[in-house]
This record gives structure tokens, sequence and C-alpha cells, in this order.
């Protein structure tokens, strides 16, 4: 069964990518979504079965290195971990293939595109069902690379190119980061299978490796490369500029790849390799760091974005923050059952952002919307549920996975898990604005919009809608569901040391104050917001005009891309044009072929002059040569014989 | 032995100083009689070297027909001599120097060659107790170098066919008899019965 | 003095240069080409006869006898070249017969 999960997406894909052209669009995406919903179903029952009844197994298929102690081999390691990874990743998929039958109803290139997704969605299984650090690269890779091609759908447009190629660029160097991570892994453990590195895990505490010149604790170096891979694939800070540029795709890439599932790719991979990272609390404790830096700064930029998707975008960023935060204060279990929600509410959030998007005919921005409400009642609906869930509106999954995580952070106790808990509380306050700043621009108020647009503006087709529903009951009630199962009192069975749990009982002891601060800063949020945009609308404008640096600051992301594009994009460019133009074109090309050839045109020419078509010269050359030729027996052939 | 010096000396410095003057004179016709000379002077040392034959056939042949030939083609060219020698001067430094280069060479090698002791000293005319010179060439060319003499005379006659089909044009509108063609004349080429009308032309 | 084989060879070679000068010291003049050629063949027979005749050996003389036949046959054709190329270009300027030009 575990197999026909994994390999049945692909198999839609082959048929679309190579059959596409032939079958047509409607049985390509009628072929993949059903294979992935297929897919779906499947990983519900395989959820159930390795989770709640505790059947773990591992399926090898193949050996793929056989070299000295390197040996590794294709491989499926099913234990709970994997099994909410694969609800996570199926039914997004499955609900996004679906959506896609209608958002994408007018492209005329849609095999490709459900070839891509289900391609994606193969990448991230195989990332997830990974049983070694190498498969677990493959997935890595295999995702980045439809990621690049996702974002980069509609390539006849300039901006998707450049977002496509940033964001393969920006994951690069994180893969980089962590590639360098499995070396280590390999020089110190001598193996990339998980077990066998789990099982040595401890005998490695405190010993040292040499890394640049330096001597350093081998398992936190280990552990840093690697999670510099996940700061590229999970946007965090530093590495987060290409996520916003990522929205260039269509909607439904955004919610598949940039809210449920490759972003959360450095999530799970944390939380996978938690022996780890226990072992290494320097590395920890930096995750914490980079996790609640993440909340904070990308909560602060999406309180003045006009772009509707970008304000969902650095949402996502700012709760894979989040996530961060709990992993490094040890909560892993809480990380992914925030993973599991978010999953769900930022995917409804995108996708009703699509729905709306669809409706006013391909309109993102904000500032000429509003007034929806009336309009398109159903699609905010949706919206709502989404954005209560995402601002932890008591009894959602947001609420019980958000405030789990706060708790954990105050829980932790050490300076840097106080630094993440104060962040995470103030971004909470800012998630809470900017959401329902979104839902107010965007719904409320006078219509901002052309009238022919919302003239047209309809709700969406059962394709988009039966996603959106489906996503908006998880939203609500996911989260009281499974919590039990995640981070409540069936955790360690449910786990199954799959991931490393503390016991249930490290968060039920902070104080009722910390218990309501989310919920305190939500409500804040919503007054600031429900003040701002429906009560006095003006006051924003006058705020940009007043406080005109820091508006620019937050509009422009800290300034972020700017500094990138001076500090590396630059001078790269200007290396690699002058690399080009003086070294390649000018001395190798000059040297080589060019070169070559001219002088060979040059000496030719001079050549041919001796070709004048006169006897007398020609008589005369050879006359030249005969006195050579005597010359040369007179002094060296034989001799004056004497 | 003071006459033959002289005579050697005589004949070699008109030949030379002919030789000099073909290549140097404007106008051909002065130059191939100059040759003549040149060769005129060169039978006179064949003589003295004993090969009275070759002596003969050298103003016989060469002189007589071919130099012949020679001053039949100039006076035939209409060549405007005026024209002439314009760039002797230009090309004399350095084409003299490589011919004077190649002279000395060949005499200081010819100078220094060291002939074989018995035969240095001997004059150069044999006895004409034995046969003549020409009588001596006979009898060597007719037996040992047939085949020379047969394939000579092979190039002689493809040298014959050789210029006649090189300028051999018939100018046009000559009128001229093919005696064959006459005689193979038939009926049919030469008579055309036509029905004729009375009081109408052929036309 | 005696006039030894020396002084034979060294006329031929005087001969043999002056022939080579006609060829490229001429410009203007096809004719003088085909002369020089023929001084140059002159001096070679030269050179041929007195080896013969100095060292008694008439081979010398029959070859020195092939060439002339060789060089009368040649200079009829060559001056059936040349009367062609008059015929075609009109001119037996050296200068002008450059076809080769390249």
């Amino acid at each position: 069964m575990y197999q026909a999960i994994v390999f049945l997406p692909p198999i839609g894909a082959i048929f679309a990518g190579f059959f596409g052209r032939l079958v047509g669009a409607r049985a390509s995406e009628v072929v993949t979504t059903s294979l992935v919903l297929v897919t779906m179903v499947l990983s519900w029952f395989a959820f159930y079965q390795v989770g709640i009844q505790g059947h773990e197994e591992r399926i090898e298929f193949l050996r793929f290195i056989d070299s000295g102690a390197l040996q590794t081999s294709w491989a499926l390691r099913i234990d709970t971990l994997t099994a909410v990874m694969l609800v996570v990743v199926t039914t997004v998929s499955g609900l996004v293939h679906l959506y896609s039958m209608g958002y994408m109803d007018e492209d005329p290139h849609r095999p490709r595109f459900f070839a891509y997704l289900s391609l994606f969605t193969f990448a991230m299984l195989a990332l997830v069902t990974a049983d070694n650090l190498v498969q677990l690269f493959f997935g890595w890779e295999g995702v980045g690379l439809m990621s690049y091609l996702l974002i980069g759908f509609w390539y006849h447009r300039p901006a998707a190119k450049a977002a496509a190629i940033k964001a393969f660029i920006v994951n690069r160097i994180g893969d980089f980061g962590f590639a360098l991570g499995i070396f280590a892994t390999f020089t110190v453990f001598n193996s990339l299978q998980y077990d066998t590195i789990f099982a040595s895990a401890p005998d490695q505490v405190g010993k040292t490796m040499e890394f640049l010149g330096m001597q350093v604790d081998v398992l936190t170096l280990i552990c840093l490369l690697l999670f510099m891979g996940a700061m590229g694939k999970s946007a965090q800070f530093l590495l987060h500029t290409w996520l916003p540029d990522a929205m260039e795709g269509p909607t439904p890439v955004s919610a598949l790849i940039h809210a449920a599932t490759m972003v959360t790719a450095g999530v799970f991979m944390v939380a996978r390799l938690s022996p780890l990272f226990e072992l290494a609390p320097i590395a920890l404790g930096f995750v914490t760091f980079i996790g609640a830096t993440t909340a904070f700064f990308a909560a602060t930029v999406g309180l003045v974005q006009t772009d509707i998707k970008r304000v969902v975008a650095y949402s996502t960023c700012s709760q894979l923050g989040y996530m961060f935060v709990a992993e490094g204060v040890g909560a892993y279990g809480t990380g992914i059952f925030h993973l599991f929600t978010h999953a769900f509410f930022k995917a409804l959030l995108f996708l009703g952002a699509g729905a709306v998007i669809h409706a006013l005919h391909h309109e993102q921005d904000m500032r000429r919307m509003g007034g929806l409400r009336k309009v398109l009642p159903f699609t905010w609906a949706m919206m709502l549920i989404g954005t209560l869930s995402l601002t932890g509106f008591p009894f959602t999954s947001g609420f019980v996975s958000k405030d789990a995580i706060i708790e954990a952070a105050y829980a932790g106790g050490s300076p840097v898990a106080l630094y993440a808990f104060v962040l995470t509380v103030v971004a909470a306050l800012m998630t809470s604005f900017y959401s329902w700043r979104l839902m107010f621009l965007t719904f409320e108020g006078k219509p901002r919009e052309k009238p022919e647009v919302l003239r047209h503006a309809h709700e969406p087709p059962w394709t988009m809608g039966v996603p959106l529903v489906i996503l908006a009951a998880s939203s609500l009630f996911a989260g009281i569901l499974f919590e039990h199962f995640f981070i409540g009192a069936d955790e360690v069975s449910f786990w199954r040391g799959s991931l490393v749990t503390h016991g249930g009982e490290a968060h039920h002891e902070v104080p009722i104050l910390v218990m309501l601060a989310p919920t305190l800063a939500m409500a804040a949020g919503f007054a600031i917001a429900w003040y701002f945009y429906i009560r006095n609308p003006l006051v924003p404008f006058g705020l940009a005009k007043r406080f005109r640096g820091a508006h620019q600051f937050l509009l422009h992301a800290w300034y972020f891309d700017d500094l990138y594009d001076f500090l590396f994009v630059r001078p790269a460019k200007r290396i690699g044009r002058f690399l080009w133009k003086t070294g390649d074109n000018t001395i190798i090309d000059g040297i080589g072929p060019d070169g070559v050839a001219a002088r060979v045109i040059d000496i030719t020419n001079r050549v041919v002059r001796l070709q004048t078509g006169y006897i007398y010269h020609y008589a005369f050359v050879m006359l030249i040569g005969v006195a050579l030729l005597i010359t040369y027996f007179i002094f060296a052939g034989g001799g004056l014989p004497r | 032995m003071m006459l033959s010096a002289l005579f050697f000396y005589l004949f070699a410095g008109v030949c030379v100083a002919s030789a000099f003057m073909v290549i140097a004179v404007k106008n051909p016709v002065h130059a191939v009689l100059f040759l003549i000379l040149a060769f005129f002077n060169a039978a006179g040392l064949f003589v003295l070297l004993g090969a009275e034959f070759l002596a003969m056939i050298l103003v016989v042949v060469y002189v007589g027909a071919v130099m012949v030939l020679f001053l039949f083609v100039v006076m035939m060219l209409d060549v405007d001599f005026a024209e002439l020698r314009a760039g002797f001067l230009k090309y004399l430094p350095v084409g003299a120097t490589v011919g004077i280069l190649l002279l000395v060479e060949l005499i200081f090698i010819l100078g220094a060659w060291a002939t074989a002791p018995d035969i240095a000293s001997q004059s150069p005319s044999p006895p004409a107790s034995q046969m003549s010179n020409t009588a001596a060439l006979g009898q060597i060319l007719y037996t040992r170098y047939v085949y020379l003499f047969e394939a000579a005379g092979l190039i002689l006659l493809v040298a014959m066919i050789g210029a006649i089909v090189l300028t051999l044009h018939h100018k046009e509108g000559v009128r001229r008899q093919s005696v064959a063609r006459q005689v193979a004349r038939t009926r049919e080429m030469a008579v055309e019965v036509v029905e004729v009308e009375t009081g109408r032309g052929l036309t | 003095m005696t006039i030894s084989l020396s002084h034979y060879l060294t006329v031929a070679a005087i001969l043999f240069t002056l022939g080579i000068f006609g060829i490229f010291l001429n410009r203007k003049n096809v004719i003088v080409i085909l002369m020089s050629v023929e001084l140059m063949l002159l001096a070679v027979n030269l050179n041929l006869v007195a080896f013969s005749s100095f060292h008694r050996d008439l081979v010398g003389q029959v070859f020195a006898l092939i060439v002339l036949t060789v060089a009368a046959a040649e200079a009829a054709i060559g001056l059936a070249l040349v009367v062609v190329t008059f015929r075609n270009r009109g001119t037996i300027d050296v200068a002008e017969i450059d076809l080769l030009k390249g």
C-alpha cells in the first residue's frame, strides 16, 4: 500500500506529462487528480494504521549506493511522523489538484501543470518516506526543482522567470549547507541511515572535529549545517527572500508548495532528525532564535503589503517561524502539530484568495477590492474560517497549535526561549492585525473595483468550492480532534520514537496569563484592524504618511532584497559579465577558435602573395632553391674534395 | 697548343658575350641573331673537344631549324618592342645577387673538381687513327642506345603533332575542298526533286 | 696554358647563369624566356660533351644528342604555345600572363 501511496502520483505525472497533448487537458487533469485523491485516501488509512494502531514498516526497494562505507538504498520508512506528513501532503495535494481543475480552466497548458503538481507530490512523498539522508536529499532537491518549474509556470512572464530562478538559487544556498551537513554526518557516523545515526548519536556528544580551521563540536556542526538547508527551504530569516516572489506562480501552486508542503520540509527534517538535534543544544538555540526572528520579521512586513497573496505569503513565513520555535525548545510534536493545522488553514487562505482573484478576473491588489462580502458570501465565509484559525480564535485548529507553541516557548526556560516567547506573542498580535486587515480590505467597505469587474464577480465552481469546504472543516476541527495525539495525553504512544517527545506534562504548568496571552494579542490585533479599516479608514493613510520611512522599510521587507542585490547579485553579475565578455570572448575565443582562424587567414593572405602568376617569379624561386641546395651540399653534404 | 688555347678563348669569349647580348638587347630579332652567334661559337667549342658530329648537328639542326623557327615566330608576332625592357633595372639587384651567387658556387665546385690523374693533362682530342667521331657515335647509338634513339624519334613525332594541334586553326570564311566528301557524295545529297506548278517559281 | 676540363665547365657555368638571368630579369618578352632556356640547354650540352671528351667515353655525346633532340622538340612546342597565347591574348608581355595569380 505504501508503494502505491508513493508511486501513484508519479504515474499520473508521467501520464499527463508525456501524453497530455495526446489525450487532452480534461483527461490529464482527471487522471492526475483521481490518482492523488486515491493516494490521499490511502494515506488516511495509513495514518490510522501506523499512528493509531501502531504498525510501523520499513520497505526496501533497491540498493542505490554501495561504495565502501557508504551504503544507501531506496527504501520507505513508515512511522508516525511519516504517516502524519503523508496525510498532510496528499490531502492538500489532492484538494489542490481538484481546485486547479476549476482555477486553471482557462489555461492552455493544463496537462503540464497537472504533471508538475503530481511530480511535486511524488518528490515530497519521497522526502517524507525517506529512510536515509540521501533519499531525503533526493526529495529535497526534487521539490526545489518542481518549485522552480511551478513558480515559472507562466514562463513567458519575465517576473515569473525571475522569481523561479530566485527561488531556486536561494534554495540552492541553503542546500549547500544541507549538503555539507550530509557530508559531515557521513564523516562522523560513517552511515547515512537514520537508524544507524540515531543509535550512535549519543556516543558523539562532546566530540569535536576540524572545520574551517577551528575545532567544533560535531553534533552542533551537523545540526547547524542541516538547519541551513531548512532555512533555505522553509524561507526563514536571511534566506526568505524567495517566498514573496514565489507568488508569481499560480495560486494553487502557492497553496500547495508555499503553504503546506515544500516549505514545511525544513520543519519535517528537523523533526525527523530530532534525536540529533536534541543532543546539540546550541543548534537548537539557533533554531529557536531564527524561528522567532522570522516570525516577528515576516509579520511586520505583512502589515503593509497590498497584494493579497503576499500578505498570505508573509504569513506563511511567519508561521514557519513559529514551527521552528517549537522545535527549537524541544517541542517537536508541537511543531509538527502546527505544521499539520497550518497546512489546512493556510491552504484554505490561499485557495480562498485564489477564489477572490478568480472572481475578480485576476486582480490581486487589495486596494482595488472591497465590499465583496455581499457578492461572494461563500468565499467570505471560507476566508473567515481560515482567518479565525490563523489568528488563533479559541477552539480553532490554529488556536490549539499556536497557543501550544507559545506556551512551550515560555516553558523553554533559556534566554533564547524567552526571546522567542516575546516575539511570538507580538507576532500573534501582528498576525491578527494583518489577517483582519486582509479580510476588511477585501470584503468590507465600499467597493473599490471597477464596476464591470464587480458585475462579473461570481462564486467559484464546485471544483474550487469542495476543497475550500473540506479545508475549512479541518481548520475548525482538526486541532481539537487530533490534539491529544500530537501533543496531548497520547503523545508518546502516538509518536513512538519517530521524533523526540518529552511526555505531555511540560506545557500544562504555565501561568494563566501566558495561556491567555496569544488570545489577548489576537483580540488586540482584531480591534486595531477594525478601527483602522472599518471605523476610521483614513488613519492608516495618515500613519503611512507620517511614518513614511518606517512604512517604506516594512513595505520593502526591511530592504533585504536590495541588500542582497547590492551584496551578492550585482557583484556576481559583474564577475559573470567580466568573465564572459573579457575572459571568454576576448581571451579564450581570441586565442582559441577565433584567434586561430584569424591568424590562419592572415598568414594565408601573406602566403598567397607568392602566387603571382608570373612564370619568372616561379623560375626565380626555383633558382633560389637550387642555389640553397648547392650551398647546402657545399658546406654540409660532402665537403670539398681536395 | 697555343693555337688551341687561343681558339678556345676566342670561341668561349664570343659565346659568352653573345649570350649576354641575347638577354640584354631590346629587339627580339636581334636577340635571336645573337643566340645564333652563340650557338655557332659553341659548335666551335665542340669541335675543339673532338665532337665534330655534334658540332655540325648543332649548326644544321639547332641553328638551321630551331633558331629559324624562332625567327619566324618573332617576326610573325606583332611585338611592340618599344614598351619592352621597362622593368629591367628594377629587379636587377636581387636577381643579380642570386645569379652571381649561383655562378660563384658553380665555379667553386667545378674548379675544385679533382679529375682522375690519368686524364687531367691529356689533350682533349682523341686520336683520329681509329674511326671518326661520327662512325664511333653511330656504332654505339644504333646498338647499345637504340631504345633511346627510338624514344627520341617518338618525342620528335609527338612534338610535331603537338605543334600542329596547338597552332592549327581554320580561318573562318575560307573555302576549301574535302575530296573525300566530294567523292562520297550520294544521289540523295546532290539532287532534290521538287514538284513545281506551272507558272509558279520554286519558293 | 693547357685548357683543362675546368675551363670548359666554367664556360658552361657562365652560360647557364646567363640563361637564368634571362628568365627572371626579362619582364617583357616570352620569346626571351624560351631563348634563355635554349641557352641553358646549350650549357648543359657543353658540359656533357666536355666530360665525354675528357673521360674518353662516348656516352656523353650520345646523351648530348638526345638532349639536343628534346631541346628542339621543346622549342617547337614552346613557340607553338607562344603563338597560341598571342593569338588569344594579343600580347606576349610576360607581366600580363598571370592567370595563375591567387
